[in-house]
């Protein structure tokens, strides 16, 4: 049957055409060669022919091992311990490096671990640079999907407001999305600087001078969040437009009978103007989600991951594998594992979110 | 139950008047329909009533209470508007019970009014819908249900039934009728159609450029229209104008005349009607007749509607201007036929004359 998508519109393919094709260069190819890849040992340049290696990506970075390491013991049973009185374990490297007693630790190493009794708990990882970077990039997601959402939603709702002068107040909330991420990155290095930056400045002056200034960026406890603020601060404008658009889009007339009805201005909220949000909340989330999944400029200009890879996240760690270390096959599988996370939640927020 | 008076109300968009004085008393129990064309300000000043629209001057009493300052919620109103205002997310049950969820009633309170105003509006299978399953017609009836559910002195409603087809307006204007029966609440209804306003109203307020044109009685104003825009206003097809000079005036009635319009004595009660030596001449289309002799104007048909209950005939005088006949039976008439009309002289009305932009206006609006 001749549909009508293949009847007397080639004028409309022909202008389709462009999109059509640089769409399937830059996106739909790369995507499934990252796939193919994934499957291989494929180097960025390398003499050797590439060769299928089945899941090995995958199990190099995913693969995780739980192992409990008892304490040495002498001849009569009693633990041994050190001059600390700290229990003494028999070397995590004798299990893991060609003990054929132990093929399922071949190579991994030791991710985190904790006392239960006598004996030691430790997780070990293929790959701990890896989980390490799925760590940070959840946590990222998990607290900046919602203070971004909820924070922009604020804004929006304090701007769709008729009053004088509040474009002034929507350009300036909209200006960072503007301004290169790579810009803006830079900016916040400065305002994070230890010592004197703007921040400790700031911080200071508020506590006359009794803020001790400290290296916002160079702290495993304080990278990350300081770098979660920032990317707050620098999307907040874009979902605050989007917010916006949803707003106007509950009819006034919906409000005038919340009125006359005696609703006050959480009740409004709470019965007019969420529910009216709800499919532009579904779209929100979505979107932060999947940029805050993507975040990679922030890290590669302000931290390079560090310090101690506290602020290694997935696309980071693609980059770098991919580009850094020429191992194209192993950037393409945390590219497909980042997809198939993406993906997952997605489909996990839509069947939330649903119509009922 | 309430009173509404509006004393000398006023109401000004920055340097824009749009209602210029108005000055209405409605008695407690009232359906009072404000008509007039688009933008004269009926519903602005139904949105000043119900507290949605400051009131820049006057006063405003609702149940002998001046409720200028008073917010929407404490004026013992209801409101129902043209695009329903139901809430999309919120089944027929919530939307009806909203005001007493916000005022946190009971479940047993609620469960009781909303199967009252389900009983009232015979809605009661509705209950479990979401508004996205029903009708236009069934929307309005759970937007006017929620106004029950209030229990207020005024019901206001705003073009309630214009996003409704025809046979579905029909149906909810005798159920709105029914309505301000059994409850018998005062009621103020906003709308431009005439036939809405005539059937329901109690008192028809009629509404200009944000002036009250008349006060009256339906019947009242079709057959004693104080002005020449209640003439044109009010009655399909709108009446026929002519210019005319006036003979000679004795008592209430004048004798006028024109070149298409023979000499006749037409009632002259209206002030100003026939102070000056030439008068505007309304004759409705349903109160010319054609005549074999004897006839008051005469002309040729351009056009003749036969609708079956009526027939529309568009007759062109020796002026070269055009009048409506609307005769109560089904005739036949052929173009470049000559007919010669004769009418009532009771019937005639005399204004004070008005310029053609002046008639158009009173003829357009009622469109």
């Amino acid at each position: 049957m001749a549909s009508k998508l293949t009847q007397s519109n080639r004028a409309g393919w022909l202008f389709a055409a462009p999109g059509v094709a640089l769409m399937t260069l830059f996106i739909i190819l790369p995507f499934f060669l990252a796939f193919a890849f994934s499957l291989t040992n494929q180097r960025l340049a390398s003499p050797n022919p590439t060769e299928y290696v089945g899941f090995e990506n995958y199990s190099d970075l995913l693969g995780l091992a739980i192992f409990t390491l008892e304490p040495e013991r002498d001849e009569g049973g009693e633990v041994l311990r050190d001059d600390d009185g700290e229990i003494e374990y028999p070397r995590l490297r004798n299990f893991t490096r060609n003990n054929p007693d132990y093929p399922n630790l071949q190579g991994k190493r030791e991710w985190f671990s904790w006392q239960s009794g006598e004996n030691r708990t430790v997780i070990l990882a293929s790959d701990v640079v890896f989980m390490k970077a799925l760590i940070n990039t959840f946590t990222f997601v998990l607290f900046v999907a919602p203070i971004q959402a909820g924070f922009a939603l604020c804004l929006a709702l304090l701007i769709n407001q008729k009053l004088r002068g509040i474009n002034i107040f929507r350009t300036v909330f909209f200006m960072p999305v503007v301004v290169s991420i790579v810009v803006v990155s830079l900016l916040w290095q400065f305002i994070y600087s230890p010592g004197d930056g703007l921040l400790n400045n700031v911080l200071s002056g508020l506590t006359f001078g009794l803020w001790e200034p400290r290296d916002w960026l160079g702290n495993t406890a304080t990278a990350l969040p300081s770098i979660m603020a920032m990317s707050i601060w620098q999307g907040v404008g874009f979902h605050m437009v989007i917010w916006l658009s949803g707003l106007q889009t509950i009819s006034p007339t919906l409000y005038e009978a919340a009125e006359i009805e005696g609703s006050n201005k959480w009740q409004t909220f709470r019965y007019v103007t969420w529910p009216g949000l709800r499919n532009t909340a579904v779209l929100i989330l979505i979107v932060i989600t999947m940029q805050a999944f993507a975040l990679f400029a922030q890290i590669d200009v302000m931290t390079s991951g560090g310090p101690l890879d506290s602020t290694q996240v997935l696309v980071f760690q693609a980059v770098e594998r991919g580009y850094g270390k020429q191992d194209i096959s192993g950037g393409s599988t945390i590219s497909v594992i980042l997809f198939v996370i993406v993906l997952i939640i997605s489909l996990i927020q839509r069947y939330l979110t649903r119509e009922r | 139950m309430a009173d509404v008076r509006l004393k000398d109300i006023k109401k000004s968009y920055g340097a824009v008047d749009v209602i210029k004085g108005v000055d209405i008393d409605i008695e407690d129990g009232e359906f009072v329909v404000f008509v007039g064309p688009s933008g004269c300000g009926k519903s602005t000043l139904l949105r000043m009533i119900a507290g949605l629209e400051d009131i820049t001057a006057g006063t405003l009493e609702i149940g002998g209470r001046v409720v200028n300052d008073i917010p929407a919620a404490q004026r013992a109103i209801a409101m129902v508007f043209q695009s329903y205002a139901i809430f999309p997310h919120m089944t027929v049950r919530e939307n009806v019970a909203f005001g007493l969820t916000i005022a946190k009633a009971s479940k047993e309170e609620k469960e009781k009014k909303v199967a009252e105003a389900a009983r009232i509006l015979q809605m009661e299978h509705l209950l479990d819908r979401r508004p996205s399953q029903l009708s236009g017609g069934q929307r309005q009836r759970v937007a006017i249900g929620r106004a029950i559910v209030r229990k207020p002195e005024v019901f206001l409603f705003d073009e309630p039934l214009s996003n409704l087809d025809a046979a579905l307006r029909l149906d909810m204007r005798i159920e709105i009728g029914k309505l301000h029966k059994s409850l018998g609440a005062t009621m103020i209804y906003v709308t431009h159609d005439q036939v809405e306003a005539m059937t329901l109203a109690d008192k028809i307020v009629v509404l200009k450029d944000g002036y009250v044109q008349q006060v009256g009685a339906p019947m009242d104003l079709y057959h004693r229209p104080q002005n020449l825009f209640v003439a044109g206003f009010i009655g399909a097809p709108s009446m026929n104008f002519m210019d005319v000079s006036i003979g000679s005036k004795e008592g209430q009635t004048a004798r006028v005349h024109s070149d298409i319009v023979a000499e006749f004595a037409a009632p002259a009660w209206r002030k100003g009607a026939a102070d000056g030596p030439k008068a505007t001449l309304g004759i409705r289309p349903q109160d010319l007749h054609p005549v074999e002799e004897g006839g008051i104007i005469s002309g040729n048909v351009t056009l003749s509607e036969r609708l079956g209950t009526e027939t529309v005939i568009d007759v062109k005088v020796e002026d070269g201007s055009r009048i409506l006949v609307s005769l109560g039976e089904d005739a036949v008439y052929e173009p470049g036929q000559a007919i010669s009309l004769g009418f009532n002289p009771e019937r005639a009305h005399l204004f004070a004359p008005a310029s053609d932009a002046e008639k158009h206006d009173a003829q357009v609006a009622a469109e």
